[in-house]
């Protein structure tokens, strides 16, 4: 069975070329349920192959072909927890959303096409997470990039749409040139890009410095993929795609790529205190920075995706703490309540009639109760309340934090603040949308979603208010479960009983003001009017892209514009057209040679002949 | 004796015939230089008891070649005078000079490797008969013969093939366009 | 005095080169045509002249062959004349200078 391991990333991919060839002909929900199913039986499988770990078994390597085996480049496949993981996350959350989006995408000129996309992208995050070296990680990691900026532009005639899937393609390759020069890096270094070879030998290989410089670069990558500041800014457009779209992204694959890259590679980033700082600081950061966004928001999706980003700092914290097993938690539920939550969100813009302006809703609970019940489940998760999931994933990063000491109590403040945002700027998305005065316009008749929507939804609601059980305090399951992953690292665990029910209640209690909080402000009929100041500033994300736009953007067109107007024209253009100058001379010298008379060239010929004798006598030796 | 003074009469009648060919203005009078010469040929070829290939040379040559060159001069115009002023500058004085190297090239070459040591044609008689020629052109030669054979028939295949379908239609085409 | 080969090459040669001059004199493709006739002419003769001096019939069977692959030529020669005359109404090769550079 391990044997064909390939199939995992194989099915996928054929079922992506499948449809974009016989799309038109599979038709419109036949094509959906036959990309659902090239999901489902790599869940499947994976589940198979990822049993035996429960019982402790063997990491394995499997070997499909030779590529570049010089560099230690080849298409070989690793199969171990966290990759195990990784697949059945990227499978299991990833076809829920493909059964989801068979209702969803109902109706779409390119259904086909869409799923053809969406196998895609799944073959390409399982490349990424199956991949045994950097190179083949690599190639998924771009392949990721590709197929987010497919699905981000899909519908490419709007062009908000087709101008967001670029923004995601080209901020994420500032990333990708981050990682790849960390490759080239540990290419450098190691002479091979195996990830056995190179974790085993890092120790010995790297100076401190160097280790830095691999981890920082390496870090700039998962800062693209991770949408962490500063390159976060592709997250928000992102939303231009079809909400499953932002579901598949923001929660079970593209964004956790940076994430799941730091983690494997915490080999090297043990070796470089520095970077681990600045990994820890930026996910931080990123965390409360986005968190201030995603209150400010009218767009339902907006906020999702701000609080993705927000959540995806607490990830990065995590891994730049060395709790990799809590980023990785993290990870994983937050994979399951994002994604109800796009996908609950996505129900509710589908019953609007594609209504995403939050002012615009309210009072739908009675309308779409499924919906309301496993989105609330979904907000009690991602605000942290107890036992649901993300209460625990969330509680260990900040554990990881407070046990670390020093001034990473200043990272825990900043995540314990992010954690009552979060509470507020979610509590503020369910009241706006399910409760209160019916704000919507009289035409539109919101009804629930149909079934292929909904069960997907209850599926993910029980997951996201369960998984936590999984690795609580007093049962480690999921750290247990990653052991041989992570067994050459030195983790940092929360501390003693006391202390971390201490920290759970601290959190809890800032929790509930933050849910308080919004109850007060928005809960009490009238809506306050959010206009001016701070809102106007949180609509236009702080202001950050036009400073893009000032800073690199407009630089980067007026060196562009130079190079094409003055560098292009004068130097390059002079170049070629010297040498065409010249050899328009040389030809014109030549050209008079050329008359166009028969009789000159026969001239010319007997004249050599001519020439051609005489050197042959003189040869014999005749004169 | 006579052998010299044939030869003297006959090379003096060749040459003069090759120089009216080249100088007259009429390209019909070209022709009869031509004529003259290939039969002086013919005749330096009986010198040579190569008698079968002076037939031939007389046959081919005066009856179909020259009768060829005279049809195709009369269907293109007979008085269309030559203008002789050259146009081409210094043609005419490189002809000169290249004409005048390449006969003493040639003489001094033929010079050269022609000392055999033999007294003037003292081999063996050879008697240029149809037989002996047919025996050396079946025999050792029949391959080449028979190249010749297919080269005969592309040429004319590829004249009918010039006068049929070449000229005509791509004037229909041109005027077409020209429409 | 006897008519050595010397006599006959040096013939040959003389005719040979009046002929490469007339073709690079003559404007007139015919007359053209005529002198590369003379050459071919007076290469048979030193065909003959050698075959006769060495007492071997090739030197004739090879003057055959030239005279074949002259006939074929002046043929086709003359085909395309015509066909050009046909279209440009002129038998003048300097007027032909279409690949002048």
């Amino acid at each position: 069975m391990i044997d064909y391991l390939w199939l995992l990333i194989a099915l996928p991919l054929l079922g992506a070329l499948t449809l974009i060839v016989f799309g038109k002909r599979i038709g419109e929900p036949a094509s959906g349920w036959f990309a659902s199913a090239l999901v489902a039986i790599p869940f499947l499988m994976a589940v198979i192959l990822a049993v035996p770990f429960l019982g402790g078994a063997e990491t394995e390597h499997v070997f499909v072909f030779s590529w570049i085996p010089v560099i230690g480049a080849n298409a070989s496949l690793l199969w171990d927890p966290l990759s195990a993981l990784m697949t059945l996350i990227v499978t299991g959350v990833g076809g829920l959303i493909h059964i989801y989006s068979i209702g969803y995408m109902h109706g779409d000129e390119r259904y086909p096409r869409f799923f053809s996309y969406m196998n895609l992208f799944i073959g390409s995050m399982l490349t990424l997470v199956l991949a045994d070296n950097f190179a083949l990680m690599f190639v998924g990691w771009e392949l990721v990039g590709l197929s987010s900026y497919l699905l981000i532009s899909f519908w490419f005639s709007k062009p908000s749409a087709a101008a967001a899937g670029k923004k995601a393609f080209i901020v994420n390759r500032i990333g990708d040139w981050g990682f790849l020069v960390g490759l080239m890096m540990i290419f450098a270094a190691f002479g091979t890009l195996d990830f056995d070879i190179v974790f085993a030998r890092a120790e010995g290989v790297l100076s401190v410095g160097m280790a830095t410089a691999i981890t920082l670069m390496l870090f700039i990558g998962a800062t693209g993929k991770s949408a962490q500041l500063p390159l976060y800014v592709w997250l928000p457009d992102a939303m231009e795609g079809p909400t499953p779209v932002s579901a598949l992204i923001h929660a079970a694959t593209m964004v956790t790529a940076g994430v799941y890259m730091i983690a494997r590679t915490a080999a090297l980033f043990e070796l470089a205190p520095v970077s681990l700082a600045v990994v820890a600081t930026v996910g931080a950061l990123t965390a409360l920075f986005a968190a201030t966004l995603a209150v400010g928001q009218r767009d339902i999706k907006k906020v999702l995706a701000y609080s993705t980003i927000s959540q995806l700092g607490y990830m990065i914290m995590a891994v730049g703490l060395t709790a990799l097993t809590a980023g990785i938690f993290h990870l994983m539920t937050h994979a399951f309540f994002k994604a109800l939550l796009f996908l609950a969100a996505g129900s509710v813009i589908h019953a609007m009639s594609s209504e995403q302006d939050m002012w615009k809703m309210g009072g739908l609970r009675k309308y779409m109760p499924t919906t309301f019940w496993t989105m609330a489940i979904a907000w009690l998760a991602i605000s942290g309340v107890f036992p649901l999931s993300g209460f625990w994933s969330k509680d260990e990063i900040l554990g990881a934090a407070f046990a670390k000491g020093g001034w990473f109590i200043g990272l825990w403040a900043i995540g314990v603040i992010t954690a009552l945002i979060t509470a507020f700027y979610m509590t503020r998305l369910i009241i706006l949308t399910f409760f209160g005065e019916k704000r919507w316009d009289p035409d539109t008749h919101p009804h629930e979603s149909p079934s292929t929507m909904t069960i997907p939804l209850i599926v993910l609601a029980f997951f996201a208010a369960v998984i936590g059980l999984w690795n609580t305090p007093v049962r480690l399951g999921l750290e247990h479960f990653l052991e041989p992953t992570f067994e050459n690292v030195h983790q940092v665990h929360p501390l003693g009983n006391v202390t971390i029910v201490a920290l759970a209640l601290i959190s809890l209690a800032v929790i509930a003001v933050g849910i308080l909080l919004a109850y007060q402000r928005y809960g009490r009929g009238e809506l306050p009017a959010e206009d001016g100041g701070y809102w106007a500033a949180a609509l236009d994300g702080y202001g950050v892209d036009d400073l893009y736009g000032k800073v690199i953007v407009a630089p980067g067109k007026a060196a562009a514009t130079w190079l094409a107007m003055i560098f292009d024209v004068r130097v390059v253009d002079g170049i070629v057209n010297g040498m065409a100058v010249v050899t328009k001379a040389f030809g014109s010298s030549l050209r008079v040679l050329q008359t166009g008379w028969v009789r000159s060239y026969g001239a010319g010929i007997v004249a050599g002949s001519l020439g051609v004798i005489l050197w042959l006598l003189l040869q014999g030796g005749a004169f | 004796m006579t052998e010299v003074v044939l030869f003297i009469i006959f090379a003096a009648v060749a040459l003069a015939g090759a120089i009216v060919m080249v100088t007259a203005k009429n390209p019909v009078y070209s022709a009869m230089g031509l004529l003259t010469t290939m039969f002086t040929m013919a005749l330096f070829y009986i010198l040579l008891d190569a008698h079968f290939v002076a037939v031939v040379q007389i046959l081919v040559y005066a009856g179909a070649v020259m009768t060829l060159f005279l049809f195709v001069i009369m269907m293109i115009g007979v008085d269309k005078k030559e203008d002789t002023a050259e146009t081409i500058p210094f043609q005419r004085g490189l002809t000169v000079v290249i004409g005048l190297g390449l006969a003493g090239v040639i003489i001094m070459a033929g010079r050269q490797a022609w000392i055999t040591g033999n007294t003037a044609f003292s081999a063996p008689d050879l008697n240029g008969t149809i037989e002996t020629v047919s025996d050396a052109l079946f025999g050792t030669w029949t391959v080449a013969f028979l190249a010749t054979v297919f080269l005969l028939t592309i040429a004319a295949v590829g004249t009918v093939a010039l006068a049929m379908f070449g000229t005509p239609q791509l004037r229909e085409t041109e005027s077409e366009e020209g429409q | 005095m006897t008519v050595t080969i010397g006599w006959y090459m040096s013939l040959a040669a003389v005719l040979f080169a009046i002929g490469a001059a007339g073709v690079l004199t003559r404007r007139n493709a015919l007359v053209m045509f005529m002198s590369v006739e003379l050459m071919l002419n007076s290469v048979n003769l030193t065909f003959i002249a050698a075959g006769t001096e060495l007492g071997l019939v090739e030197g004739q069977v090879a003057a055959l062959f030239v005279m074949v692959v002259a006939a074929a030529e002046v043929t086709i020669g003359l085909a395309i004349l015509v066909a050009v005359f046909r279209r440009r109404a002129t038998a003048n090769v300097d007027e032909l200078s279409e690949l002048k550079g």
